[in-house]
């Protein structure tokens, strides 16, 4: 590298001052970013190893009669996971169907309408809380309520009541960091037009919260859809070969199965071609997932562009 | 000390707003003290006066916008056409839709220009059909020297425009329901010189159907424009806290020329602010 020349003088300008150890503070950088490359990397080596090894054993079973074939524990080679996919499927639509409305709108009531007080600020903490609590104790919860107190079994319906419960806090604390986002700016020129506070909530304040609502939903359901432990302490059982009734009320008291649970039985199998069945499953479950992804993506993309 | 601010204006029209020793509050921090003062029909009054000293909030009263802030409280009277904003039963929605107000930051929604404009009679009940929204947007946006700019491009972002033909769209916007008078907050002073001016000339244009009142930061902004102006200064009272007062209100070449107060000469002047 040239440095620069001195100045008319003869005299570096502030030399006297400033020790610039320019290969010093360039090194520093140096190692920071590589640092920086080494933590992308693991995350990804680690991904990339975990999904060749999977793809290796699924390739065997990943074809139409994977998907459409019910599960079986005598013949794996014509084991297929129709009864969990759509159990899985079931149980999130109406998991969202539960929980999104409720979520957004005790977001909207705590941001908008609820006094600021030690009363909603203890609220405050305690939904950031319920986030985290392991989805083991939301089971026990719709165990006891769902499934035995309102006595609804272990059905789809109780399913995704429980797994609405899960998924509630993340939805809340999205939606509510989202409507804070709102500027101020926007909610005083609907206001200063003579618009109510609904009016402002419903046309200013909830369509430029959708993008901040739909990334929480996307974390959400993503749990949900990966989730077991919940699901396995109410009942649904592990081994299943017959559609949700979508005749009768719509699925909702059919019993069912789920994907991750499926996954856990068949691992827990001795034999080697079960394993394999897991790992296809796997594969299903994390293309499903992706796809969802995708679609609540597109749609806050729809609802973002203006902005 | 004495209540500084007597009503210290000849009444030189008829006024739409009238404060009459209002106070207003942040908690327990008195924000504004005893204000009196008048906003004559078809006039431009401007609000001037250094940081800190009241003049948004002052002007944020005439149309409770105040309201929105949890710890705001008024005190006093704000008389529109002779009615108390500040009386029980008196809905701020409908106060809002009668005195309009343009911000400092121009604020448009994320919507295209037509939505912009038409959402506030939308929201209002406005009584006709398609044809005649489209002929009040029109309407609103020539009244906003705008027309011109963006009749092509009706259908896109307001935020695609640049930051003057913004305001211009906020300052539409608010002439599209129809208001009595129209409230500035500092609307130029995030603008140039040149959105500053067309912004200007469209304040001179409008006070011939509207009644204005404008904050502004700028003392030649408020020479050029206004008719009235009201001095506000940040003084410290006994307790040692930061108050807003009303200094003088009075005709601006009285203002700008003949002062009768000291710290009004010496603000107008340049020697502070």
């Amino acid at each position: 590298m040239t440095g620069l020349p001195q100045g008319l003088d003869g005299n570096i300008a502030g030399s006297e001052l400033f020790a610039p150890n320019l290969e010093r503070r360039h090194l520093v950088g140096k190692i920071f970013s590589t640092l920086c490359l080494i933590g992308t990397s693991l995350g990804l080596i680690l991904l990339a190893v975990l999904l060749s090894r999977t793809f290796v054993q699924a390739t065997t079973h990943l074809n139409w009669g994977f998907i459409s074939s019910y599960p079986s524990q005598m013949n794996p080679s014509a084991a297929g996971i129709r009864s969990p996919l759509l159990g899985s499927l079931c149980i999130l639509v109406y998991t969202i169907l539960f929980s999104v409305p409720v979520g957004v709108g005790a977001a909207v009531y705590l941001e908008e309408y609820a006094p600021q007080n030690r009363f909603t600020k203890l609220l405050e903490l305690n939904i950031a809380n319920l986030a985290g609590v392991p989805s083991v104790v939301y089971g026990i919860l719709g165990l006891g309520l769902f499934v035995r107190l309102m006595g609804l079994g272990r059905v789809v319906l109780a399913g995704s009541l429980t797994m609405a419960l899960v998924i509630l806090p993340v939805i809340i604390v999205a939606a509510r960091e989202a409507i804070r986002a709102v500027p101020k700016s926007l909610r005083e020129a609907s206001y200063g037009l003579g618009a109510t506070k609904w009016q402002t909530v419903w046309n200013h304040v909830l369509p430029n919260a959708i993008p901040g609502i739909l990334t929480g939903v996307i974390i959400a359901v993503s749990r949900a859809i990966g989730d077991s432990a919940s699901l396995l302490i109410i009942g649904a059982l592990t081994f299943i070969t017959f559609d949700p009734k979508f005749l009768e009320w719509g699925g909702l008291t059919s019993q069912f199965t789920v994907l991750p649970l499926q996954i856990f039985f068949w691992i827990g199998l001795p034999q080697e071609a079960f394993k394999e069945l897991a790992a296809s499953g796997i594969i299903v479950l994390m293309v499903l997932l992706l796809s969802l992804n995708a679609i609540a993506i597109i749609i806050r993309n729809k609802y973002s562009h203006l902005n | 000390m004495l209540s500084s601010t007597e009503p210290q204006v000849a009444t030189i029209s008829q006024s739409v707003l009238d404060a009459q020793d209002v106070n207003v509050y942040y908690g327990s921090y008195l924000a504004v003290d005893g204000v009196n003062m008048s906003i004559p029909k078809n006039k431009v009054t401007a609000l001037i006066g250094p940081s800190g000293c009241g003049k948004s909030t002052m002007l944020r009263c005439f149309n409770r916008m105040n309201d929105l802030v949890a710890s705001a409280r008024v005190t006093g009277k704000i008389l529109y056409h002779g009615q108390n904003l500040y009386e029980g039963g008196i809905d701020p929605v409908e106060v809002r839709r009668r005195i309009g107000i343009v911000f400092q930051k121009p604020n448009p929604f994320p919507k295209s220009v037509f939505e912009n404009i038409a959402f506030g009679p939308r929201i209002n009940g406005f009584k006709g059909d398609k044809t005649d929204l489209a002929e009040l947007v029109e309407q609103s946006l020539r009244q906003a020297a705008l027309w011109d700019e963006v009749k092509d491009k009706l259908q896109d972002s307001g935020l695609a425009l640049s930051g003057g033909q913004q305001q211009r769209l906020c300052i539409a916007r608010t002439l599209a329901v129809k208001p009595d008078v129209v409230l500035m907050d500092e609307p130029c002073s995030a603008l140039d010189p040149i959105s500053t001016r067309r912004i200007e000339e469209l304040i001179e244009e409008l006070k011939k159907n509207y009644t204005i009142a404008i904050v502004t930061h700028n003392m030649q902004q408020a020479a050029r424009v206004s008719d009235m102006t009201a001095f506000f200064n940040a003084e410290i009272d006994e307790s040692g806290e930061r108050v807003g007062r009303l200094v003088e209100f009075a005709r601006t070449e009285q203002i700008f020329n003949h002062p009768s107060k000291k710290a009004t000469q010496e603000y107008v002047s340049g020697h502070f602010g």
